[in-house]
């Protein structure tokens, strides 16, 4: 039975194609700034309250709910700060950026909106070192929306909503995605996470205040929800995944693309095999694995396509959907290589603060090293089970951690999923001797 | 030359002023620090240090976190070739190699003329288009060994159409004194004006 037909139902993306929708009179002419009038118009309480409605799952990685975590800002302490997430450094992941660049006033009414709605004095928009064009965009949609009163002092001519945003870019720090990492970053420092608690800035975050950290494609959805209420968004999508959510498709696939899915009902199946999306494997291969969300994310195999992408359930089938990246492997891929590369990943992004991810990571990738170069020892599948059982006790999803953040954690996923699923691919890179002394050690257990 | 010049030393005035804590424009400086220079120079650091109020040994600490931040000269151009996992399922390996081979340096080298310095980064988020690289943090999509060598011809020609190192977006942020309404500092302001509106009393909203 064929899943839920995919709809061509675009919310966040329906500027794309627009030659001039990265511009004012482009996006103005298609409704731009509709969201933030009818926001105006309403307590902002009530404009929290439509976010709550809408159910809206934060699109960063961690699917927390983003009307809850608005509410955890504490009663009276003031001022509190917005700052944008657009440090998109997962790999796999290639949605943020292509919504700073083609359309970032969208972008800027959504930070209007959420800095109208919870009192939020100033916003900060840290966009990744490395996006050189969506800083352009930005900062070309932020000097023309200034000029035309949207942003800045008197917004919209109201004598009493007045808010700044300052354009801030990253210098390249994958872990700076991290929100306390990103925070103490803005503040000019090393980009290193925070000790947890407090678990969220909304309690205590930039200068010590109270801090919403959002992330670019969450933020983005705001002009809808308020223009349309957020009863219309929840309708959208799945009950506990609602709306619409973009996702990008990439590795062995016949046409890898960012599409833009109704959030929950789509399944695996739909996006990586229907036409209008990925189109299936390359002519003549089969699917082998695919992560579903992250180079984070544990892997997903041929049994796990007809999960719908809708975040409990994928939680429950023992991954998540992290940050919408789905990178697709065929009949053709060494797994062994594949685990190296994104394990080496994680290795070269520690950031080093706690010792079970500094120190573990870069064994983990050594060790892998070994066994890709033919020197790998028999003992070395089961060390690399160990290193990763010290990083996150159990082994277990969601995954328990040692460390302060998930960074570390995270260089488990691949492993623990290679392993175990494909465990022969790595004994075959096990010279002669050792295959045997493992087989026969097996044996005799 | 190595501290900020009096024109970026303006430009750098008018960002610190964006924050409600100068030492929040650490990244953006160095940044104008290696746009200046190509690089980032301690003399540019004890500079940057100046401005925003801390020791330069607290820039070196920030400057020397961050991959994009060089403390030694780097080629005009720096060719990033995307090692993420979708790349590499596409072909980045061999793309790197043969990057090693024409440029006949390893990754994190310069070419002997100093146009070129190689790496070989993490995802730079254009994983539908891979394998992809960066000049200069400027994307080439689905890149085979020809595009390749092409861009090399060109960049060695300066016919590549990218600004040379350093330089990031070309378009800055500048708002007028009038637009602007001023910074919120930590321990300044109550709760803002606008929160004590309520459905009844909001006027027309334009």
């Amino acid at each position: 039975m064929s899943a839920p037909a995919p709809t061509d139902l675009r919310i966040i993306t329906s500027r794309f194609d627009i030659e001039d929708g990265h511009t004012l009179a482009g996006y103005e002419r298609t409704g731009g700034y509709a969201g933030l009038r009818r926001a105006l118009e309403m307590a902002p309480a009530d404009v929290h309250g439509e976010v709550r409605t809408a159910s809206l799952l934060g699109r960063g990685g961690a699917g927390f709910p983003a009307g809850v975590k608005w509410g955890f800002c504490p009663p009276g302490v003031w001022p509190r700060y917005l700052v944008v997430n657009g440090d998109e450094s997962e790999p796999g992941t290639y949605k943020d950026r292509l919504l700073m660049e083609r359309d970032p006033h969208q972008l800027i009414e959504g930070c209007l909106i959420a800095c109208y709605a919870l009192g939020l004095s100033q916003c900060f928009l840290y966009v990744r070192g490395e996006m050189a064009h969506a800083q352009e965009r930005l900062a070309a949609a932020l000097n023309e929306a200034y000029e035309a009163g949207y942003v800045g002092a008197n917004v919209l001519g109201t004598e009493d909503f007045s808010v700044d945003i300052t354009l801030h870019w990253g210098a390249g720090a994958y872990i700076v995605g991290e929100e306390t990492a990103l925070i103490e970053s803005l503040e000019g420092d090393r980009g290193m996470p925070r000790l947890k608690p407090p678990y969220f800035p909304a309690s205590i975050g930039l200068y010590g205040k109270p801090t919403i950290v959002n992330n670019v494609e969450t933020l983005a959805n705001l002009p809808w929800i308020v223009s349309n209420g957020g009863a219309a968004f929840a309708a959208m999508g799945a009950d506990s995944s609602t709306g619409t959510r973009v996702f990008a498709v990439s590795g062995h696939v016949a046409t890898p693309g960012v599409f833009e899915v109704p959030f929950g009902t789509t399944t695996f199946r739909d996006i990586i095999f229907d036409p209008r999306y990925a189109g299936g494997m390359r002519p003549g291969r089969t699917l082998k694995t695919f992560i579903p969300g992250g180079a984070s994310a544990p892997w997903f195999f041929e049994e796990h396509l007809d999960l719908p992408l809708e975040k409990t359930t994928v939680d429950q089938a023992g991954s998540m959907l992290g940050s919408g990246a789905i990178v697709v492997m065929d009949d053709t891929t060494d797994v062994v290589k594949a685990c190296h590369n994104v394990v080496r990943f994680f290795a070269r992004e520690s950031c080093g603060k706690c010792t079970p991810c500094r120190e573990g990571t870069s064994w983990l990738e050594k060790i892998l090293c070994r066994i890709l170069s033919g020197q790998g020892r028999p003992q070395d599948l089961d060390l690399l089970m160990d290193v990763c059982d010290n990083i996150s006790p159990g082994i277990a999803w969601p995954p328990r951690q040692t460390t302060i953040c998930p960074l570390g954690p995270s260089a488990v996923s691949p492993i623990a999923s290679a392993l175990e699923r494909f465990r022969g691919e790595f004994e075959a890179y096990l010279p002669a001797t050792a295959v045997a002394v493992t087989t026969s050690a097996g044996a005799m257990s | 030359m190595a501290r900020l010049n009096p024109n970026n030393l303006a430009i750098a005035q008018e960002g610190i002023a964006r924050y409600p804590v100068p030492r929040s424009a650490l990244i953006p400086l160095l940044h104008l620090a290696q746009e200046q220079d190509g690089y980032v120079t301690e003399d540019a650091m004890a500079h940057i240090a100046e401005l925003v109020g801390v020791t330069p040994a607290e820039v070196m600490g920030t400057c020397s976190f961050y991959e994009m931040l060089k403390r030694e000269p780097v080629g005009d151009y720096m060719v990033n070739i995307c090692n993420g996992i979708s790349c590499h399922l596409l072909g980045a390996s061999a793309l790197i190699h043969h990057a090693e081979d024409t440029l006949g340096v390893k990754p994190g080298g310069t070419t002997d003329d100093g146009k070129i310095t190689l790496e070989a980064v993490e995802c730079i988020a254009a994983c539908t288009e891979a394998p992809c690289l960066q000049v200069n943090y400027r994307y080439r999509n689905q890149v085979t060994t020809e595009d390749f060598d092409q861009l090399v011809a060109d960049l060695r020609a300066d016919t590549a159409g990218v600004a040379p190192h350093g330089q990031l977006a070309k378009v800055r942020q500048h708002v007028s004194e009038d637009r602007w309404a001023g910074v919120s500092p930590p321990n300044g302001q109550g709760e803002p004006a606008w929160m004590a509106r309520n459905p009844s009393d909001n006027g027309d909203g334009s």
